[in-house]
């Protein structure tokens, strides 16, 4: 009886484990063909249809990205609007943050309703716009700046983590003479390095992802963020006039197969890199949303 | 007041942007119940009254914007949605925890890729001119099938897009979850001579249900949230009427048309609706959530 369930047991465990692998390797394998594909010729392309790995290995389609002013302007774009982005975004979060975790802070609670309300219901997609076009900042990078600069869900969260962190420090910081701009700069910030890090990580992420809002705010292509262009790069091939969007400059050649590749490898690798933190982090973060939600 | 000035001027930034970006937002939606006409400005605008909303229950697009909406929504839950489960009580299984990371790294990376990225593969893979699965297709003397532009496939292409992408992450609420189970009362399982499947039915299962019944009915709570760029990107005038959904058709109305009365209309709409669910669900949420407890 017991030899028999053991035997039933280990098949099924090795089971388990091929079938986890096969899924893990249909998660990634269309990312392995498009780096594969990006560093392949046009004609091995071709010729074989699925690669994932090129026999004849070539630069030309990063040859061609890095020659071309359209892609790179936009791959600057996004990494202006990353760099910057977060930098706004953390800095008025912790400035909000900070004032809301202080419980001798007057005002606190119905400051605190107005923005978790903001979580609940939302003027939506219209009335927002209105209001940036209002505040003339349609077609500028204000556009993608402003309007999302602060995550209510994340200020709410890094509140939570400042109220956290033991009150004598501040106390006896007071006691020195800090202002309280000195102690969120000097005491409360150091001591959540970790968990602003994270949080960084969350918006930087947001930034370079950045899709609709670039759509919707954004006419110029010269100022389009690289998610836009990779999005118009790839339509080309099913004709671009489907398409809701506006279609590129005239002069602009419709790439090959590889070109298309490469630029999803440039606007993905980033997020690669950042990857393993992430997913430490991230995992966290997700958790903390799901208890709160 | 004095007492706490420096909080107040930190605290100001933080407050005008959501005052600005939120709330003015906000009163704008006083614009579904004008006639908002640019030259006029806001305040200038005549009222309409419901009229906005009468033209819009008035259209039998209308009804199909909802049950696009539906038939999306159940397509989500009765083909993702088991999906996180069934693969978090997999990984739960193995043996080997370096293997198991090893899995975990790989099902979450698309979670963090745009769905720019999401759809430019898909169509990669699926078009007519040099997508794989056409060519292969082709080369096998079949027809190319139009995966891409045909009502028929949208369905299945938005669905398998999120799988794709979410059921990897999806999974870590449940791992979660299962992690806390006590290991004794596998122990004490084994003793009494309890197989691996039983163990799963009368232990492992128990321990996530109220996770799954939770997440479940915040599920329906936010049906009408269809996953909007997903959609914007996937659709296009040979699919639009399968794939429009209330958010695109705001968006199609409002941007591109210029109707910007009509198409507030439309979006408090789904705001308001949106709400009521949400609150509803997590009554009912918060009730079974009590009910687990105990």
């Amino acid at each position: 009886m017991v030899k028999e369930t053991s035997w039933a047991s280990r098949l099924f465990d090795i089971c388990n484990i091929i079938v986890l692998a096969v899924i893990a390797l249909v998660t990634i394998i269309p990312f392995i063909y498009v780096v594969a594909g990006s560093f392949a010729t046009q004609r091995e392309l071709l010729e074989k249809g699925f690669i994932l790995f090129p026999t004849e290995f070539s630069l030309e389609a990063y040859k061609y990205i890095f020659s071309t002013s359209t892609l790179m302007r936009s791959l600057g774009v996004t990494i202006f609007i990353t760099v910057v982005g977060t930098l706004i975004n953390i800095t008025l979060t912790c400035l909000m943050a900070y004032p809301l975790s202080r419980r001798d802070m007057d005002f606190r609670s119905p400051i605190q309703l107005l923005v978790i309300f903001t979580m609940l219901f939302s003027g939506g997609m219209i009335p927002t716009f209105l209001v940036v076009k209002e505040l003339g900042m349609l077609d500028t990078y204000w556009s993608l700046l402003l309007p999302g600069a602060i995550s209510a869900f994340n200020l709410i969260i890094i509140r939570s983590f400042f109220q956290q962190l033991p009150p004598d420090l501040e106390e006896s910081a007071k006691i020195d003479g800090a202002s309280d701009p000195g102690i969120l700069l000097r005491i409360v910030i150091p001591l959540s390095l970790p968990a602003l890090a994270t949080f960084s990580l969350f918006y930087a992420v947001g930034h370079w992802n950045t899709y609709f809002s670039s759509i919707l705010y954004i006419n110029d292509s010269t100022k389009w963020p690289i998610q836009v262009l990779l999005r118009q790069i790839v339509m080309l091939s099913q004709g671009g006039s489907l398409g809701d969007t506006s279609s590129l400059e005239s002069n602009f050649i419709p790439p090959d197969q590889a070109v298309k590749m490469a630029v999803i490898v440039i606007s993905t690798v980033p997020i690669l890199i950042v990857y393993p933190f992430l997913q430490k982090h991230f995992a966290k973060g997700a958790l903390l949303g799901s208890v709160k939600g | 007041m004095v007492r706490n000035k420096w909080l107040y001027i930190m605290l100001l930034p933080g407050l005008l942007y959501f005052i600005i970006f939120k709330y003015v937002p906000m009163y704008g939606l006083l614009l579904a119940f004008k006639n908002y006409q640019p030259f006029l400005g806001f305040v200038d605008s005549e009222w309409v009254g419901l009229k906005h909303f009468n033209r819009f229950f008035g259209d039998p697009l209308f009804w199909k914007l909802l049950s696009n909406t539906f038939i999306l929504a159940a397509y989500n839950i009765l083909f993702f949605f088991p999906l996180p489960i069934i693969l978090a009580l997999m990984l739960n299984e193995l043996r080997s925890q370096a293997y198991k990371k090893w899995i975990q790294t790989m099902v979450y990376i698309p979670h963090f890729m745009s769905w720019v990225v999401i759809v430019s593969i898909a169509y990669l893979f699926f078009t007519t001119e040099g997508g794989l699965v056409n060519e292969a297709i082709a080369s096998m003397g079949g027809e190319k099938i139009q995966f891409l532009l045909s009502p028929g496939w949208f369905r299945t292409f938005i669905t398998g897009e999120v799988m794709w992408k979410e059921t990897g992450w999806g999974t870590i609420i449940f791992l979660a979850a299962l992690a806390g189970v006590d290991t004794q009362l596998y122990e004490a399982a084994k003793i009494d001579g309890a197989g691996r499947m039983r163990q799963l039915w009368h232990i492992t299962l128990p321990a996530i249900r109220s996770t799954i019944i939770i997440l479940l009915i915040l599920r329906l709570g936010n049906f009408l949230d269809t996953g909007f760029e997903q959609i914007f990107l996937m659709l296009n005038s040979l699919n639009r009427e399968v794939g429009e959904v209330f958010d695109t058709y705001v968006y199609t109305t409002g941007i591109s048309q210029g109707e910007y009365s009509y198409s507030t209309a439309v979006g408090l709409f789904k705001s308001v609706v949106g709400l009521v669910l949400v609150f509803g669900s997590n009554f009912i949420a918060k009730r079974f959530g009590e009910e687990g407890i105990l």
